[in-house]
């Protein structure tokens, strides 16, 4: 017995002498961005009890996974609420998967919205409409909560682009989203181009996306793509520019 | 007749105990049948889920890494709790403490026959699934070649880019390093718990609940440094569990690394250094047990 107890105060003296540096490396990882899941009674209503107790056991991307697949086949079913639910499950558990937040804001963004759109029950055009735009709003509000996860991926920047292009055509956001992921770092190269596209489609800012259109243009080649080249008349033309100033 | 002097440490006997271990426990049935799961897990993990090809890696590298935890781990405690319990049972811990063999020496062994089980068995697993990863990167890779052969050659670079960055990284490496570590630190507080322990369910148990309430540790630790509205009581709970248990969650990078967050190589030392401390401080805990034990 007295082993024991002693045993017990050399566990706390050591508790006493490692907390620090548990500490510090706890601290380290939220600085890196790792560790962000907050455990707290919002998440256990979340994912039930097992989910829990699987997440709080170190196996929080394999339920992340499962959970991912489950919403996979609710997309199949086309039910929509479950597809929606499942997601921001998932995206909870791995809020640094960007894959999990670019799926579920194609899911509502597109899938939805187009769902709801054809909805043969819904015989108003107005509602169905506006079902759709709620979509929208939902797979926008994933990729702003993505971004605000993972400042640092380009690919949420495109995909936030692409949502403003396609879907709100709000042509000065989307090329502000495709600007800001071309800045960061493993961004793709046709990023720059999508930003200028946007922005020459933007009313009002024409003379700036000629400026970026023709810097890009002066790059070379590779860059005077035939849509680049398509919007740089365009604008041109738009502009009136003199023959002098023109991109030959 | 030459006789040379007894030394308290031997490194012959340390690699003979711990050689015997190794062996002892790759005999066990229950050490084929846990790598035969896991091996299974991270093989068939390529079949699971066949949709894009971010979506195929990101589940197929999350099911492998997990069954490697969760294998190593279950490995770590179900080999350890049941060395010293066995040896007694056999009588075969009577013939070597009887021999010019120290408690430490022994204890050391032991666990130096555990850690190599787990390293062995960590790398049949990890191999398994590098080429299951590769296999299937080699085959998107080529699909994605098929596919695109009259796209652009920079549209052609970014596809092949994407797969790459989607299938092998090297964080892959620190994730099963971590793994690696955690099931070593399991394995030394299993060793500790046996040292006291009158039977292996008795120590597997214990295990359990130190498993959970090690991922548990770092909530308690925050609440109780952070929390001032809690009364006395509640603190002096979180701040025992806080120092008794270890903090199991700093093990936990695997998440991170297969969502693509890149483990700094300072962060990785620095947590192989504070589990290196953990096994030396409770080898040690457990030595202090183990040598006043009567046999």
């Amino acid at each position: 017995m007295t082993r024991i107890a002693g045993a017990i105060v050399a566990l706390l003296l050591f508790g006493a002498v490692r907390w620090p540096i548990e500490r510090h490396l706890t601290d380290t990882h939220r600085a890196l961005g790792l560790r962000t899941l907050d455990f707290n009674l919002g998440l256990r209503e979340q994912l039930g009890q097992l989910g829990f107790i699987a997440a709080l056991s170190g196996f929080r991307s394999v339920v992340a996974d499962a959970l991912f697949i489950e919403a996979h086949v609710a997309w199949e079913r086309t039910e929509w609420g479950r597809v929606l639910l499942l997601f921001r499950q998932t995206t909870t558990l791995q809020p640094r998967a960007v894959l999990f937040w670019e799926m579920a804001a194609w899911h509502m963004a597109w899938n939805a919205s187009t769902a709801a759109m054809n909805d043969p029950r819904q015989p108003q055009l107005a509602l169905r409409v506006k079902t759709a735009r709620e979509y929208y709003d939902l797979g926008k509000d994933f990729l702003e909560r993505g971004i605000r996860n993972n400042p640092e991926r380009p690919e949420l920047y495109e995909a936030l682009g692409r949502l403003y292009r396609d879907k709100y055509e709000d042509h000065e956001r989307a090329a502000d989203c495709f600007a800001r992921g071309a800045a960061l770092p493993g961004a793709r190269a046709y990023l720059k181009r999508f930003a200028a596209y946007e922005l020459a489609r933007a009313p009002g800012r024409e003379q700036e996306a000629y400026r970026q259109l023709r810097a890009l243009y002066d790059v070379g080649e590779a860059e005077r793509t035939p849509a680049l080249l398509r919007h740089l008349k365009e604008l041109e033309n738009k502009l009136a520019m003199p023959a002098q100033n023109r991109a030959p | 007749m030459h006789s040379q002097p007894h030394r308290v440490f031997s490194s012959a006997r340390f690699a003979a105990i711990s050689g015997n271990t190794f062996i002892g426990l790759t005999r066990l049935k229950i050490f084929y049948v846990l790598l035969l799961f896991a091996l299974l897990l991270i093989g068939s993990s390529v079949f699971m889920a066949r949709m894009t090809f971010q979506q195929e890696f990101q589940v197929l590298k999350d099911v492998a890494l997990g069954a490697m935890s969760l294998f190593t781990s279950l490995l770590a405690v179900l080999a350890t709790a049941r060395l010293l319990p066995q040896d007694a049972e056999d009588r075969t811990i009577y013939t070597i403490l009887a021999k010019p063999v120290s408690r430490f020496e022994y204890l050391a062994g032991k666990l130096s026959g555990v850690l190599t089980l787990l390293a062995v068995s960590l790398i049949a697993m990890s191999a398994l699934f590098f080429v299951v990863l590769f296999l299937r990167e080699q085959s998107v890779l080529s699909e994605t070649a098929r596919q695109m052969s009259g796209a652009p050659a920079e549209i052609q670079a970014e596809a092949v880019r994407a797969v790459r960055t989607a299938g092998f990284n090297s964080n892959l490496f620190s994730a099963i390093a971590v793994i690696y570590l955690k099931g070593c630190v399991l394995a030394a507080v299993t060793l500790l718990v046996s040292t006291f322990a009158s039977t292996t369910i008795f120590t597997t148990i214990t295990m359990a609940f130190v498993y959970f309430i090690g991922h548990l540790q770092s909530i308690a630790r925050e609440y109780w440094l952070q929390t001032n509205s809690a009364g006395w009581l509640t603190k002096t709970f979180l701040a025992v569990v806080a120092l008794l248990f270890p903090d199991l969650q700093i093990f936990n990078l695997i998440d991170d690394a297969v969502a693509g967050t890149a483990i700094p190589l300072t962060l990785l030392l620095k947590t192989i250094g504070l589990g290196a401390f953990y096994i030396v401080f409770y080898l040690v805990v457990s030595l202090a047990l183990f040598f006043r034990k009567e046999l």
